[in-house]
């Protein structure tokens, strides 16, 4: 590397930081925030904050920092929510089971690609439910009540993709047809969900959705929420996925018919497979977003990982201390960030490695 | 065997029509129309006997009712004794006002921070990026909350007068910012303003017929500038400055008088401020980035200067790339504004879709309501857009 001598260094340093006056102070205000944020954070987090204790007296001290024993006491709440601690096993499971699908499925380089995801997409969802419910063979039925924090998060938002992507698909071929009417009913639906926040289509599947069903159906307040993100996601990933169609050469749709293939098997066996590849670095960041976005069913009064987070910052006097709620509110954005930012991340690669294809 | 062969032909050519695309189409269609329709009417029977048998009011006539309750923050008239239908309009300005001044706000962050990612400057280059990365992998909720919470615990209580230059009040009910008192004279003010803005737009035209043909270049900038600032200031102080301030006051529990900017509305900008202001900052880089090498080279070679570089020939050429996906970040801020409901600002979504349907029960009227201002804001939108993008269309000769 170029860096490696001294010289090379400090020609670096004046090329990149201190070509001009303007640039130096540029580069000493850059230093002096990055000087402030970092010194502060290291106290707050580290130097001045507060290791043990058992209830929020041990926090309560003037000019402490962060509260890492609520933390430590509230890891479990937290993660499964009131998920009863003897059945946590079955949740982590669940995780080993959708682990074991999606890390091969996500290295290129592993064959096999269509059975897992027959795996994903069926298998795993009927032994995962089963799994996380209950209520079959030796199981103790766990009601979707005691399901929250990171558990739950994470359920929304896998339920919520995967329950959006046929709609998607749908949707997306709708908006594309010849068809008038398909395609007008496909772009109002399309159009509608996007065009509302998805606090309104919450609280339309948690108070209009009990109204529009016979009054001897009732879903539980997890399902109407599922309902709801789901009709949302897939809203915008027939967005995305309208994307890939469009990007698929007209020849591709011609040599179909030319070959006289029916509808279903040309965007079967043709236009879809090539499309739906195209669009996954798209499909990934929906996932970033629904999964950001999951923490908005904590105002329709679930406990997700920020719903958890909050009620216990807000509500739980045994922890009250001036730090509690910071420290909470860092931990829940830490674990959030964290995904994200390894999804964005595996989205930026497959970007890249889906344009060097290109090149070639 | 050569009896039965016309036969099935017969018979196939009896079924054509099903294997018609046309004939298909048609049945597709129609069954898709019945199925919708279906839906629809077995959903509004479900709800006519739902509501029926809760005993929930139908129709729109509750918004004639009083609604009985306080609004933190109304830019419009508004009490108690208002009506539902108030009720909305108040909401419905607040949202409207912190989507305004969001929008603002996060545009100017947006492009600077943009700008900083694509900085000469590795070290501002470098920050720009840790903020992005870390802002929009956060989400906007927890963002809210974050920034509500620290609001009320950082800022001191009203007792201590904590006060900034000019009589502005600082305290966790929220900051009291001097109100403009008007005096009759104020209007000629105005007047003056107006006819300085209507000056300034005639200098701009003159000084560009002016370049058009002669090529000599005017300072139209500051002439504009001058127009626009000094005949009101002048008209200002000639009649003996008409407009005074009055600054709050310190009452027994909490500032009065005075323009007051709630907290929760601090904390509601702030969030969606910074976080759209990551997005809008990634948007402007990539339509930056996205305007060819060639065109700097070449408008370099033409003897402009760096500034020329960037405004007559980057700008222009990356707003068109960046204008569209700025539009949906707008509005994705407006939606999302409806977050305030979880901080306790009265928007849209806060006092109407919550304190008025809890009230009223009226859950379908007054969510269709709500939906159908959003569903408005994001046609029009769109709309605007449309026309827009017509205009700015690459010319092709």
């Amino acid at each position: 590397m170029a860096l490696s001598r001294p010289a090379a260094r400090i020609d670096w340093l004046k090329a990149n930081l201190f070509s001009s006056w303007g640039n130096t102070a540029l580069t000493l205000i850059s230093l002096a925030i990055i000087w402030v944020v970092v010194t502060r954070f290291l106290d707050w987090a580290l130097f001045s904050a507060v290791f043990s204790g058992d209830d929020g007296a041990a926090c309560n001290k003037p000019g402490a920092g962060a509260c890492w024993p609520f933390i430590a006491h509230k890891f479990g709440l937290f993660m499964y929510g009131r998920y009863p601690d003897a059945e946590r096993w079955r949740v982590n499971l669940t995780y080993l089971l959708a682990l074991a699908g999606l890390v091969p499925l996500m290295i290129p380089r592993v064959p096999g690609k269509l059975w897992l995801s027959v795996y994903l997409l069926v298998v795993f969802p009927i032994v995962g439910f089963v799994l996380v419910t209950g209520g079959l063979f030796w199981l103790p039925h766990v009601p979707t009540e005691l399901w929250g924090g990171l558990f739950l998060t994470l359920v929304v938002a896998s339920v919520g993709i995967a329950a959006s992507f046929p709609i998607g698909i749908l949707l997306a071929l709708g908006r594309r047809s010849e068809l008038p009417i398909v395609r007008w009913v496909s772009i109002g639906f399309i159009e509608f969900v996007r065009g509302v926040p998805l606090v309104t289509v919450l609280f339309m599947a948690s108070v209009m959705l009990p109204l529009f069903l016979p009054p001897d159906v009732t879903f539980d307040k997890l399902l109407r929420a599922l309902i709801g993100v789901a009709l949302f996601s897939a809203a915008y990933l027939a967005e995305v996925i309208r994307g890939g169609l469009q990007a698929i050469p007209r020849g591709q749709y011609e040599a179909a018919d030319a070959l006289g293939l029916s509808y279903p098997q040309k965007m079967g066996l043709i236009v879809l497979p090539q499309a739906l590849k195209l669009v996954i670095p798209g499909i990934v960041n929906s996932f970033i977003a629904l999964f950001k976005d999951t923490s908005l069913v904590l105002i329709i009064g679930l406990f997700d990982l920020l719903g958890i987070v909050q009620q216990s910052v807000s509500s739980d006097v045994k922890w009250f201390s001036p730090q509690t709620a910071t420290t909470g509110y860092f931990f829940a954005g830490l674990i959030f960030w964290i995904f994200c930012f390894s999804m964005s991340r595996y989205s930026a690669f497959l970007e890249k490695r889906l344009a060097s294809g290109d090149r070639r | 065997m050569a009896s039965t062969a016309p036969k099935s032909t017969r018979s196939l050519a009896s079924l054509d029509w099903l294997y018609d695309p046309k004939t298909r189409a048609i049945i597709f269609q129609i069954a898709l129309l019945v199925g919708v329709a279906v839906l629809i009417i077995e959903i509004v029977l479900n709800t006519a006997a739902n509501l029926r048998a809760q005993n929930i009011a139908t129709g729109f006539g509750f918004l004639h009712k009083p609604s009985g309750f306080d609004i933190s923050q109304t830019l419009i008239p508004y009490s108690s004794t208002s009506s539902y239908g108030r009720v909305f309009w108040v909401g419905l300005t607040n949202t409207l006002l912190v989507a305004l001044l969001g929008i603002v706000l996060a545009t100017v962050l947006g492009f600077v921070i943009g700008l900083a990612r694509l900085s000469a400057n590795w070290l501002v280059a470098r920050l720009a990026t840790v903020y992005v990365e870390i802002v929009r992998n956060v989400p906007l909720l927890l963002q809210l909350l974050a920034w509500y919470f620290t609001l009320l615990i950082s800022l001191p209580s009203p007792q201590a007068d904590f006060r900034l230059p000019l009589g502005i009040g600082v305290s966790n009910r929220g900051i009291y910012l001097p109100a403009p008192v008007w005096r009759p004279g104020m209007v000629a003010v105005i007047v003056a303003l107006i006819a300085g803005i209507a000056g300034a737009v005639a200098i701009g035209a003159w000084a560009r017929r002016k370049r058009l043909e002669t090529g000599a270049q005017v300072p139209a900038f500051w002439y504009g500038l001058a127009a626009v600032v000094v005949p009101p200031l002048l008209v200002f102080l000639a009649l003996g400055a008409p407009m005074t301030f009055e600054v709050p006051k310190l009452g027994r529990y909490n500032f009065e008088g005075g323009l007051v900017l709630l907290p929760e509305l601090i904390a509601l900008l702030l969030g969606l401020t910074l976080y759209t202001a990551a997005f809008i900052a990634e948007i402007v880089r990539g339509g930056i980035e996205a305007v060819p090498r060639g065109q700097k080279e070449a408008a370099r070679a033409l003897g402009l200067r760096p500034w020329q570089v960037q405004r007559l020939v980057v700008i222009p050429q990356a707003m068109r790339i960046i204008i569209p996906p700025l539009t949906n970040q707008y509005l994705n801020l407006t939606k999302n504004s409806s977050l305030a409901v979880a901080i306790g600002y009265p928007d849209l979504v806060s006092v109407f879709a919550g304190t008025v349907l809890n009230q009223t029960n009226q859950a379908v009227e007054v969510i269709l309501i709500t939906m159908g201002v959003y569903l408005g804001i994001s046609l029009l939108t769109a709309l605007a857009m449309n026309w827009f993008n017509a205009r700015m269309a690459l010319v092709e000769r």
